[in-house]
């Protein structure tokens, strides 16, 4: 099993699509950088606007705590659009270049595999999102040094330096949730076809119209918010409210756990029962 | 005698909706047998491959290889299989010697670098071990797909037309490997071809397949060897022949005549006397050319499976 999953991981990463999502968020993490380098004083400087007096100035504002979260908010909407172009590739990749042939007729057996496959998918997305924390949190912290963050949500908080990280740490776990998620879906799509882009563009597709039917504002579809997966993707947030909701996040994080079972329960079984004409 | 059974096949099926590509058909293959598994396109030969190596389910049937059952023992099974199923597909973006060590890890084989290197040159491709298979011509694929079948030294090979693509030298080789592999070696190989001569120069016994059902099974001398040959005779005077052999008693085994050629049906030891007799009767024969009933067989039934 141990070999499955290297030998999966080094194929991915002897792909081209596995780094489109590294280098995306590289260059995103770095003009952010780049940006408030320059402008991040006027910036900090226009939302503390008329509440200046009100707060006891403690010290640094634009340092890397405050970049880090900026580039999570910024990036996490678009991380599903990366994760999804290797997710959707893992099967249907090897149906495509017909080496399911080769694969599946080694003494190993087809739950071995698809176990092997989901790991590699949840290893990438663990891969992704450590190195935007890497970037974003690391290299802003070096760049900008620490201080208090400033934090605006349902109202402005600031979190004294020694009671952030944790917070950091926290959302980035759930990013690390609702990523495998979403790379489980495209899996599942990826199992059914003998192509990458169908996956990618049915994983997407479902995503966006998830997220309009929560955004319309209509009784009836308002109703059915907390059952769509994508209602539980933004509970990250929550580590940034100065009383973190652990209920809330507890069962937004379980019902993607669901999610996860359920995708691989359910693509494991088509997978073992698939005849492979590729 | 008790020799042992490597595939069995009973009354094996399947069904792709209403076309029905493989019908109740039987295989016995035995240790040290090269199995030629013949049939023209179409007939099912690959999608018979792809269901001893569980690729695909059987509508219905059973298969056992090494007298184990395919669904029970697969990973013990395939350890001891090695195999080609239609074209050669690697992953493209890796070398070589990549595949190689990839595919031998999952069979867990010794994949030392001399190892793999000495498959490599075995199929003669040990210079460009270093290249993305994306680089190789499809000649060159099949002989790295016939490594990699070799790779774990399986007792049993299974090949899906290995020689599709490779030139006449390539051809030889890969025939000159099978029968060192099962002289020198014993391994079992089962060969699909729609190739007669190809099978018929290597294998100990065969089976035809059309349209997914067994058409004739033997070994190639049984099969070769049927009583009667059809033989043509290529003759100067084909009137005076004519007549000359519908006084005498060849007259039972004439069949057909065309421009200055006579068909019949001899036997091995007729053939010398109908020769020496047309001879007498001063008609030169040019030519005495035999059709094998195979051949002949065979070309019948590929016509019938292309149209
Ligand atoms: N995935 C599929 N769906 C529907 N029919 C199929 C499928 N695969 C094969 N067939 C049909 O099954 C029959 C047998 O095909 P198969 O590939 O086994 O032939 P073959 O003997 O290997 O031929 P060839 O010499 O061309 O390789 C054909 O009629 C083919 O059209
Ligand atoms: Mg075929």
């Amino acid at each position: 099993m141990n070999t499955l999953i290297i030998i999966e991981l080094q194929k991915m990463f002897k792909k081209w699509r596995t780094y489109i999502g590294i280098i995306a968020i590289s260059l995103l993490a770095i003009i952010i950088q780049v940006a408030l380098y320059f402008t991040g004083k006027n910036m900090i400087d226009f939302q503390m606007r008329g509440i200046e007096q009100s707060f006891v100035m403690v010290g640094n504002l634009l340092n890397g705590y405050f970049i880090a979260r900026m580039i999570l908010t910024l990036l996490i909407i678009h991380i599903p659009f990366l994760v999804v172009l290797v997710g959707g590739d893992l099967l249907a990749g090897e149906a495509t270049a017909g080496t399911y042939r080769m694969l599946l007729t080694r003494p190993v057996s087809r739950l071995q595999v698809i176990s092997a496959k989901f790991i590699s998918g949840f290893i990438y997305v663990v891969v992704l999102i450590f190195w935007m924390a890497l970037l974003s949190l690391g290299v802003s912290l070096l760049i900008f040094g620490t201080g208090p963050l400033l934090s605006i949500g349902s109202g402005i908080v600031i979190f004294a330096e020694n009671d952030i990280l944790w917070r950091f740490l926290g959302a980035y776990a759930y990013a690390i949730l609702s990523m495998t998620t979403i790379i489980f879906i495209s899996i599942i799509f990826s199992s059914l076809v003998e192509n990458a882009i169908g996956p990618i563009i049915s994983t997407m597709a479902i995503i966006i119209v998830f997220l309009i039917i929560s955004a319309i504002p209509v009784d009836f579809l308002q109703s059915l918010k907390p059952y769509l997966f994508t209602s539980h993707f933004t509970q990250w947030n929550n580590f940034f409210n100065e009383e973190v909701d652990y209920r809330e996040i507890f069962e937004s994080a379980g019902i993607l756990l669901a999610h996860i079972a359920a995708l691989y329960g359910v693509t494991t079984y088509i997978f073992i029962k698939k005849d492979i004409l590729s | 005698m008790n020799i042992e059974q490597v595939i069995e096949v009973r009354g094996l099926t399947k069904k792709f909706g209403n076309l029905v590509a493989v019908n109740n058909l039987d295989l016995n293959v035995y240790r040290g047998d090269v199995f030629g598994f013949l049939g023209p396109n179409g007939a099912g030969k690959s999608t018979t491959i792809r269901m001893l190596l569980s690729l695909i389910k059987p509508t219905s049937g059973e298969m056992k290889i090494f007298g184990k059952s395919i669904s029970k023992d697969r990973k013990e099974i395939f350890s001891k299989v090695g195999a080609i199923v239609e074209k050669p597909d690697f992953y493209l973006y890796l070398s070589a010697y990549k595949n190689l060590e990839i595919l031998g890890k999952l069979s867990g084989t010794d994949v030392s670098k001399k190892k793999i290197m000495s498959m490599l040159e075995l199929v003669g491709l040990d210079k460009r071990y270093k290249s993305k298979v994306k680089t190789y011509s499809h000649g060159m694929k099949q002989r790295l797909g016939i490594a990699q079948a070799l790779l774990h030294d399986p007792e049993l090979i299974i090949l899906d037309e290995p020689t599709t693509g490779l030139d006449p030298q390539g051809m030889k080789e890969i025939r000159d490997l099978i029968i060192y592999l099962s002289k020198e070696k014993g391994k079992t190989v089962f060969l699909s071809s729609h190739i007669l001569h190809e099978v018929e120069l290597i294998s100990t016994r065969m089976i035809i397949i059309n349209k997914g059902t067994t058409q004739v099974e033997g070994t190639v001398e049984e099969l070769l060897k049927t009583d009667k040959v059809k033989v043509t005779f290529e003759v100067d005077r084909i009137e005076e022949a004519l007549r000359a052999v519908n006084e005498s008693s060849w007259q039972k085994g004439f069949k057909s005549t065309s421009k200055n050629e006579i068909n019949f049906d001899l036997t091995k030891d007729e053939i010398s006397g109908l020769n020496k007799y047309l001879i007498e009767k001063g008609i030169a024969v040019s030519a005495i050319i035999p059709v094998r009933s195979l051949e002949e067989y065979f070309l019948k039934i590929t016509e019938g499976g292309s149209k």
